[in-house]
């Protein structure tokens, strides 16, 4: 017999999509039940109580989680996103429902050993309800009481050998694409390379040091399957230089139809026979492919790396042979003035374990000295660059000026010189002037 | 209820502490075939929706199986995952980036026997617990955020208008027939958490009302100029009020500049700004984040206001469906939303959507206003 009467919820159970409700009430039922016994750490009845604030939501249209909450273990500055109920007494399952952010492992590839073991823990000590996964990568233990929090933090350190997540003005937690693990378009190791960070930032993730939050991400090739360069303060891009490696074969495979174009993935419709001028020639935004004789050539000088005729015939095309990644900062949401994409710093950077990724390391750095002396409070990378400029961050980086760092040159002529780039310098005699030009 | 001690002391909270360790590495948790051919794939192919084949240097092949999930699930759901990942994959199994999941198996025959099974498995009142499919050009799953469950902030709830809009469209998740993938975000305040600002289409929960001050209480919750300097039109200046008698420190808010972002509420406990009948949900679309043809754009507003009409919101998922249709009938293969909205041009996208156009929706947000506006004589009737 369910708690709280949720009519508006309940006609979220139907349709085929997988229901958070249905899933809640199992939830709700398992605890109920507890088949194992076991004695629950905070309210059997959280997932019931959720379920009640949530349709009270639903019925008056707006939240009803108090502003803010701070709470978290010691030793750290973030990693809990404290929230309490502003209905205590209708809901005291829900009074405390803090989140506690797991640091997950890159690419997201789980043993059942792992998560069974995060699942015994957290059905004793939380609501056993999750979101897998947060959008920055985490693992979301969704709602427990602050006693607990130490006893989780316990548990994961010494028994899961697992780490907490970030939050706050700080490193937030790095997430790759699943990269060489299972994809031929890799062209560095994302998956260790944010493994690598992530451990040798520790500090600046677990204890904010920052102006603002700071997010690495780490995508393979400019498919962007992480979407580090709308979502990452430092977006790794994998890439290469040289050539694409043809197959024609292949080519001649997918010219006869015997493969089908980007591997299948317009099946469920009949879009005429594969036409590799149309679908691959064509749409190059170089225009650097060239389809005669039966044979595929491209003029590798012009290429973009776009990806899109090697996404189009995956088993006559591949990346080239020397690979590394890109550097584009200052991704963020709208909040304070306007959406930012990653813009190019680095063009190309090898991708070298072998030196501990130093070449990687030396650029980070740079910025962050930069941003964590001129960014002010609350100010994203994205931020303190337009209002510092690009030619600063480079600068900062130590990275020379690359014409491949602009879409375009600019438009207006409010050019900045300093002072000693211009014979003569700046200090002049306005006497000295008069002698030549009469008042 | 009887407190566990997980061996923590809170007489001396610093002894045995573990500290920065990070999660764990990720080679930890690889299936065999995927430790054994790492960074050797040659090629993969779709074989069916939700069926990837992944053929490796050495022979080897990997079949994935994706299947959708509502990204708030119980620990009962993930146990349920791990029985059918021990009984089918040898107990390995991962999660992508849009909070799908994805089974591993070494063979055709295993994989479509495993999409069966994973099709068959539904709670009583009926959904899909793992619905197959999610791959090539279709709809994936819906990267969204916290809503009604979770957060302070929101301005209409993320489960709720998720499990709504994936109802609507789901026949566009198990299938491939759209021109290339589009991918649907949503993000309960204009923080926009997740992808919003770079998706296909994106749901946002937008405010239509100044924050309330709670002068009382004002000077001693909040940093008053971390809520002046929070706001993104300079709409909040220091002031201060007399009620009772009492002077107090507080803010005074120009409504006439107020946009409704919610930042100051976000700095400020005392800025409340909910509102049942203001708040509700804008659409975006258009957005791209992969370099493939045409650049990584951002999604525009093409529909300013839908109101949070719970539990299923209608005109929401209406406005959807006839983007997507419209879409669908109208591009060229390979090509995404907003290359298609560029290509036919945008005053084409809101007559072939049937949207209404207003004023709403042209930007007047600093100098960079000025370039969204079309300084040319090209247009189409």
């Amino acid at each position: 017999m369910a708690k709280h009467k949720t009519p508006l919820l309940d006609q979220l159970e139907s349709g085929p999509w997988p229901s958070f409700v249905s899933d809640i009430k199992q939830e709700a039922e398992a605890r109920a039940k507890n088949e194992k016994g076991l004695d629950y750490q905070i309210p059997v009845d959280c997932p019931e109580d959720l379920l009640g604030v949530l349709e009270l939501s639903f019925t008056d249209g707006e939240t009803h989680w108090k502003h803010g909450g701070i709470v978290g273990v010691f030793g750290y500055g973030g990693g809990v996103i404290g929230r309490y109920c502003d209905q205590p007494e209708m809901f005291p399952g829900v009074a405390h429902f803090h989140t506690v952010r797991v640091a997950q492992p890159a690419g997201k590839f789980y043993t059942t050993k792992f998560l069974r073991e995060l699942c015994d823990l957290w059905d004793l000590r939380g609501s056993g309800l999750t979101n897998m996964h947060g959008s920055t990568g985490d693992i979301v233990l969704l709602g427990t009481q602050t006693p607990q929090l130490e006893e989780i933090f316990f548990e994961l350190t010494h028994n899961m050998n697992n780490d907490l997540g970030g939050s706050g003005s700080n490193l937030r937690t790095p997430a790759a694409c699943m990269g060489m693990s299972r994809c031929e378009y890799a062209c560095y190791d994302s998956q260790e390379l944010c493994y690598n960070l992530t451990m040798e930032y520790q500090d600046e993730l677990h204890r904010p040091a920052f102006p603002y939050k700071f997010k690495f991400k780490f995508d393979a090739c400019a498919n962007g399957c992480v979407a580090a360069l709308a979502r990452s303060d430092m977006a790794f891009v994998g890439t290469w230089k040289g050539d694409i490696r043809i197959d024609q074969g292949a080519v001649a495979a997918y010219v006869g139809g015997e493969f089908a174009p980007n591997a299948g993935a317009h099946s469920g419709r009949d879009w005429g026979k594969f036409d590799i001028v149309k679908e691959v020639v064509e749409l190059c935004p170089s225009k650097c492919i060239s389809y005669e004789g039966g044979k595929l050539a491209i003029n590798n000088k012009e290429c973009v790396r776009c990806m899109h005729c090697i996404n189009t015939m995956p088993r006559a095309l591949r990346i080239g042979e020397e690979t590394g990644t890109s550097i584009l900062c200052g991704a963020k949401a709208p909040i304070l003035d306007g959406p930012q994409m990653g813009s190019l710093l680095v063009p190309f950077v090898e991708v070298n374990k072998d030196d501990d990724y130093q070449a990687i390391k030396d650029i980070i750095e740079g910025v962050w000295d930069w941003w964590m002396e001129e960014g002010k409070n609350r100010e994203r990378l994205g931020e303190t660059m337009k209002r510092l400029g690009f030619a600063a961050l480079a600068e900062a980086a130590g990275v020379p000026v690359d014409v491949r760092m602009v879409q375009e040159p600019r438009h207006n002529p409010y050019i900045f010189w300093k002072a000693d780039e211009v014979e003569g310098g700046w200090d002049r005699d306005i006497n000295e002037y008069r002698e030549r030009h009469l008042r | 209820m009887a407190f566990i001690s997980s061996g923590y002391n809170p007489e001396k909270p610093m002894e045995n502490r573990i500290t920065d360790i990070g999660p764990q590495h990720f080679t930890e948790f690889l299936p065999p075939v995927i430790e054994k051919n790492f960074g050797k794939w040659v090629y993969h192919e779709i074989l069916e929706p939700g069926v990837l084949m992944h053929a490796a240097e050495s022979g080897d092949e990997v079949y994935t199986v994706r299947a959708g999930t509502a990204r708030l699930m119980s620990v009962t759901m993930i146990r349920e995952i791990c029985d059918i990942a021990d009984k089918y994959c040898g107990g390995y199994l991962r999660f992508t980036t849009r909070n799908n999941i994805e089974f591993m198996v070494e063979t055709k025959d295993e994989a479509l026997a495993l999409k069966k099974f994973l099709n068959e498995q539904k709670f009583g009142q009926g959904s899909y617990k793992f619905p197959v499919g999610g791959t090539g050009a279709g709809v994936s799953n819906i990267v969204h955020t916290q809503g009604w469950v979770h957060c302070h902030t929101p301005a209409t709830d993320a489960s709720g208008t998720v499990k709504a809009t994936m109802d609507a469209v789901f026949d566009q998740f198990t299938d491939m027939k759209l021109p290339a993938p589009v991918r649907i975000a949503m993000a309960c305040c204009l923080n926009m958490c997740g992808a919003v600002h770079c998706s296909d289409i994106a749901i946002l929960g937008v405010h239509r009302k100044p924050p309330m001050i709670d002068h009382k209480y004002l000077d001693n919750l909040c940093e008053i100029p971390l809520a002046v300097a929070s706001c993104p039109t300079g709409a909040i200046r220091p002031s201060k009020v007399e009620i009772e008698g009492t002077q107090y420190k507080t803010v005074a808010i120009k409504e006439e500049r107020c946009m409704f972002c919610g930042n100051c509420y976000t700095m400020c406990p005392s800025l409340p700004l909910s509102d049942s009948q203001g708040d509700g949900v804008a659409i975006m679309v258009g957005g791209k984040i992969s370099n493939r043809i045409t650049k990584p754009a951002f999604s525009k507003v093409v529909v300013p206001f839908l109101p949070n009409n719970t539990p299923r919101w209608p005109e929401m998922t209406d406005v959807i469906k006839r983007i997507l249709t419209a879409y669908s009938e109208g591009a060229n293969k390979y090509e995404r939303l907003g290359d298609w909205a560029n290509r036919i041009g945008w005053e084409r996208f809101f007559e072939v959507c049937d949207l209404e156009f207003s004023e709403h929706l042209i930007d007047d947000f600093r100098d960079p206003a000025y370039y969204t506006w079309r300084q040319t004589t090209q247009f189409k009737w």
